[in-house]
């Protein structure tokens, strides 16, 4: 697709635009996705009307954000989109959170939600087209007044001009709010973009995130609140028996405590976050078992040992030869075998889960929350509550963090927060907080997996035999999305960034699932946070065998006639100059290279690290390289990078999460060491200059960082980890 | 037991038990919700305000432990090297989910009070317990330095 043709937008799907009493203007669907223009308030808060784009009489603006912003730029991208084709000043422009509604979908998903580094690919024409639509009115409206063809106006910057001609969009808002919306905009050519692709757009939430003014669902207070904690079961699986108040009733603040209608938890009521969590402190519960996890990682690393000794359940690659190549590799005069174990990971977004529901005049509810999945809260919530959707409200706010955390199948701290307003009749709003404790415990891991590999090279020094066997439990089997990403039993997400490697490589993949009541979830690059690693190891294993650089090794195996291959060479490519990689050792220091591609998006990264005299590693500086095709906005790509390989190499560096006997052993970050600005590089990202669509930025930076650095420690010091965290498997990080 | 708060200019009171948590009076009690939980324990800084210009993990801090000091909190940090700081910020777009920020610049701006121009040695030694879980660190440190120039003049 270019990026720079004109669209034809759908009657049935797309925009309209309305006239509102006061003379604002807004641009978006109505109430069935039809194009047409009514008079209803663009407020949004009436019913039936959903703008992407609102004028006010002023000629101020504010975009709507149909994404939730969890620090990846969201806000700033989509209102870089409208801005762009609106030609409106960038600080004139202000930016509202969506509320749920089915016309805000992600073109991506079919539903509302945020994820899978979707956002501005969706969004690039979508957005583009609303603000085109908006300038289009506005400039029709001005022709009209003026007389004049409106092919002779200008716009820049929210000035409109012809001849002698001159106003501003607060001029033609209430004209223009009356005229229909043109159906096919001309959307502008690359060439002229002013802010896409603009080095540097100050980002929307920078003001209110550095003076304490951005409001997160955590800073949500409502008349008459109360808060709740929950004691769950210490296994997952585990339901309540019974429980003790103990001394709860006695600390100030105590209001109540109730098992919750699934039996999962106690709910403890207070009227401050204080006393919730000390109430519960006190009480005691009795739990049944029965179905709960009681096994310890260790149980779970020697099953998934046996399970990839025995035969894969799937083949993956769907050509029934995973024996005879594996024995086709073990049997070449150069070969390699590994084996790789990755561990369960918390995500551990800054802001602990929290979400607050209040009752609404109409018997509905209002949900108040940094909501990453509107399309599965909203029904879920409605569900549990026994209300028609319509009567669920989401109001969503900044989110501190989620790296996928905040949107799960089952929604469950929506689910528990559902629960403990309805045991608690139903009339009281209820804030739900999650302690630090309660979120490293609380499930949803990136599973852990296990992989096997025996690659065999040939005469010609490439690799001739792949055998691969992958041991995971599955993220979306019994999930709402199964259908999407489960093929022949093979979960894609399981297998993503092996079976679909963009080098050319024979190989042979089995799979087998592990199962636990214990719940796993996407983690910030899903399958891509280990499979990227996987791959990246084993490619420099193999290029060690085959005597070969590391770099010309990888480039043997892309052919650059085919554009996905040249892209995944060409990020190698920029990276290895960027960073003047030669390929020659140095004493005390290491270098080490990885390449991935995940999300569409192709990233490169060169890893240097240095060894002090007790072996102790320090990472030095990261050169990173990627496509993203268009990069909308320069700067939020870059902090996406540098967020990507820090949160990476976090996690390969010494996170896990254990289990001992079924229960969790990390309490808080002092046992979950998140990574520290000591431990964090110096990074240096270079963007490829494309024309090609927008891709993602908010995982693709993280896959290639564990493996580069695990390429350097292994130049620098000949250890090569195939296990993590490094931490745990005899590294040492100074 | 009731107590009498000097924060942000003012003086407040209020009735909390002793061991509440400072952070807990500071979000719920006075609706100063710039100052975030994170972790409760100290190991994340989330939470930082300043006692008495002194940087403080507000969530260990009891309420009984603050007496007459001044507290001041992200809302209202007025001082030439919070201001220097927040404007650095915002200069490099240093800020991701935002949600562990206040306490960073909370930080910083200690860190420049007793130290103008630090090295990157010296503000990962002082900012280590401010943890990023976006890992925007790289941009802390450059914007501190930027904020030590501003200073400068
Ligand atoms: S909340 Fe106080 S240090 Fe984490
Ligand atoms: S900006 Fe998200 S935790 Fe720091």
């Amino acid at each position: 697709m270019s990026a720079t043709n004109k669209v034809p937008m759908n009657r049935r799907s797309f925009l309209k635009s309305t006239a509102v009493v006061g003379g604002a203007m807004a641009v978006g669907f109505n109430v069935s996705g039809v194009l047409a223009a009514t008079s209803e308030s663009a407020s949004g808060a009436s019913v039936g009307f959903n703008p992407f784009v609102k004028i006010g009489p002023d000629g101020t603006v504010a975009v709507v954000i149909k994404h939730f912003e969890m620090g990846q730029g969201t806000s700033t991208g989509l209102t870089t989109l409208v801005a762009e084709e609106l030609d409106v000043a960038w600080d004139k422009v202000a930016v509202e959170f969506a509320p749920s509604h089915d016309n805000y979908k992600n073109l991506a998903f079919g539903g509302q939600g945020t994820g899978g580094s979707t956002a501005i690919a969706n969004s690039f024409m979508q957005y583009r087209q609303a603000g085109a639509v908006a300038r289009d009115m506005l400039v029709r409206a001005a022709a009209e007044k003026w007389g004049v063809d409106a092919s002779t106006i200008m716009v820049k910057e929210g000035e409109l001009s012809s001849g002698d001609n001159k106003g501003s969009f607060s001029d033609f808002v209430e004209p223009a709010s009356k005229l229909e919306p043109n159906a096919e905009p001309v959307l502008k050519d690359a060439s002229k973009f002013n802010l896409i692709g603009k080095n540097k757009l100050p980002r929307k939430d920078s003001e209110a995130k550095t003076n304490g003014t951005a409001v997160f669902a955590m800073d949500v207070k409502v008349p008459n609140m109360v808060y709740v904690t929950v004691l769950r079961s210490p296994l997952f699986g585990g339901t309540v028996k019974s429980f003790e108040l103990g001394d709860a009733d006695k600390v100030s603040g105590f209001v109540d405590a109730k098992v919750l209608p699934n039996k999962a938890g106690v709910a403890i009521y207070a009227e401050s976050t204080w006393a919730a969590i000390k109430a519960r402190r006190a009480i005691t519960a009795e739990w049944d078992n029965a179905a709960a996890e009681e096994r310890g990682s260790a149980e779970m690393l020697s099953e998934y040992n046996a399970m990839l000794d025995a035969e894969p359940t799937y083949d993956a690659t769907g050509k029934g030869n995973l024996a005879e190549t594996e024995t086709a590799a073990k049997a070449a005069a150069k070969s390699v075998s590994a084996d790789f174990h990755f561990p369960l990971l918390a995500h551990a977004p800054m802001e602990p889960l929290n979400c607050v529901i209040e009752p609404t005049e109409d018997g509905g509810v209002r949900l108040h929350d940094g909501c990453q999945f509107h399309m599965i809260t909203h029904p879920t919530v409605a569900a549990i509550l026994q209300i028609p959707p319509e009567k669920v409200d989401i109001v969503t706010y900044y989110a501190g963090g989620s790296f996928g955390r905040r949107a799960n199948g089952g929604s469950d701290y929506h689910v528990e927060a559902a629960l403990a307003f309805a045991a608690l009749g139903g009339k009281t709003a209820v804030k739900l907080v999650w302690t630090r404790e309660d979120d490293l415990a609380g499930g949803y891991y990136r599973p852990m997996f296990a992989q096997r590999a025996h690659i065999g090279i040939g005469d010609d020094g490439k690799i001739a035999a792949w055998g691969h066997r992958s041991v995971a439990q599955s993220i979306f089997k019994g999930g709402p999305m199964e259908s999407i990403a489960v093929h022949n039993g093979v979960d894609h997400f399981s297998v993503e960034g092996i079976v679909d490697t963009p080098y050319q490589l024979p190989m042979a993949l089995g799979l087998t699932d592990y199962e636990s009541p214990m719940p796993v979830l996407w983690w910030r690059s899903v399958g891509h946070s280990q499979s990227g690693y996987t791959m990246e190891v084993l490619m420099d294993m193999a290029a060690e065998a085959a005597e070969a650089d590391p770099v010309e090794f990888r480039l043997a195996h892309l052919d650059e006639s085919d554009d996905n291959q040249a892209r995944f060479a060409g990020v190698l490519k920029l990276a290895a100059e960027k960073a003047g990689w030669d390929g020659k050792p140095m004493k005390g220091k290491g270098r080490g290279v990885a390449v991935h591609k995940s999300f569409n998006s192709y990233v490169a990264q060169v890893m240097d690290v240095s060894v002090d005299a007790d072996g102790a590693i320090s990472i030095d500086k990261v050169v990173c390289a990627v496509d993203c095709g268009i990069a909308v906005n320069p700067d939020v790509v870059r902090a996406q990078m540098e967020g990507g390989i820090g949160f990476g190499l976090g996690a390969v560096m010494r996170n896990e999460i254990t289990l001992k006997d079924g229960v969790v052993e990390q309490s808080n970050f002092p046992q979950y060491e998140p990574l520290r600005i000591t431990d964090m590089p110096e990074v240096e990202v270079h963007i490829v200059q494309s024309d090609k669509e927008p891709t993602g930025v908010g995982e693709p930076g993280l896959p290639p960082a564990g493996a580069a650095l695990a390429n350097a420690i292994y130049a620098a010091t000949g250890n090569r980890v195939t296990k993590l965290p490094m931490a745990s498997n005899g590294v040492k990080f100074a | 037991m009731s107590i009498t708060l000097k924060i942000n200019g003012a003086t407040r009171e209020i009735t909390a038990d002793a061991d509440t948590p400072l952070l807990w009076v500071i979000r719920d009690e006075l609706n100063l919700t710039g100052t975030k939980f994170g972790c409760g324990v100290a190991s994340c800084g989330s939470c930082t305000v300043h006692v008495d210009g002194e940087p403080q993990r507000s969530c260990v801090l009891p309420i009984s432990a603050v007496g007459d000091s001044e507290v001041t909190t992200i809302d209202a940090i007025d001082t030439p090297q919070g201001k220097a700081v927040q404007a650095a910020w915002r200069e490099l777009d240093v800020v991701q989910c935002g949600y562990c920020q206040s306490g960073q610049i909370m930080s910083a701006a200690g860190l420049l009070t007793s130290n103008a121009k630090p090295s990157d040695e010296d503000i990962d030694t002082y900012m280590k317990g401010n943890a990023c879980r976006c890992a925007t660190y790289h941009r802390i440190r450059a914007a501190i330095h930027r904020a030590s120039d501003i200073l400068e003049g």
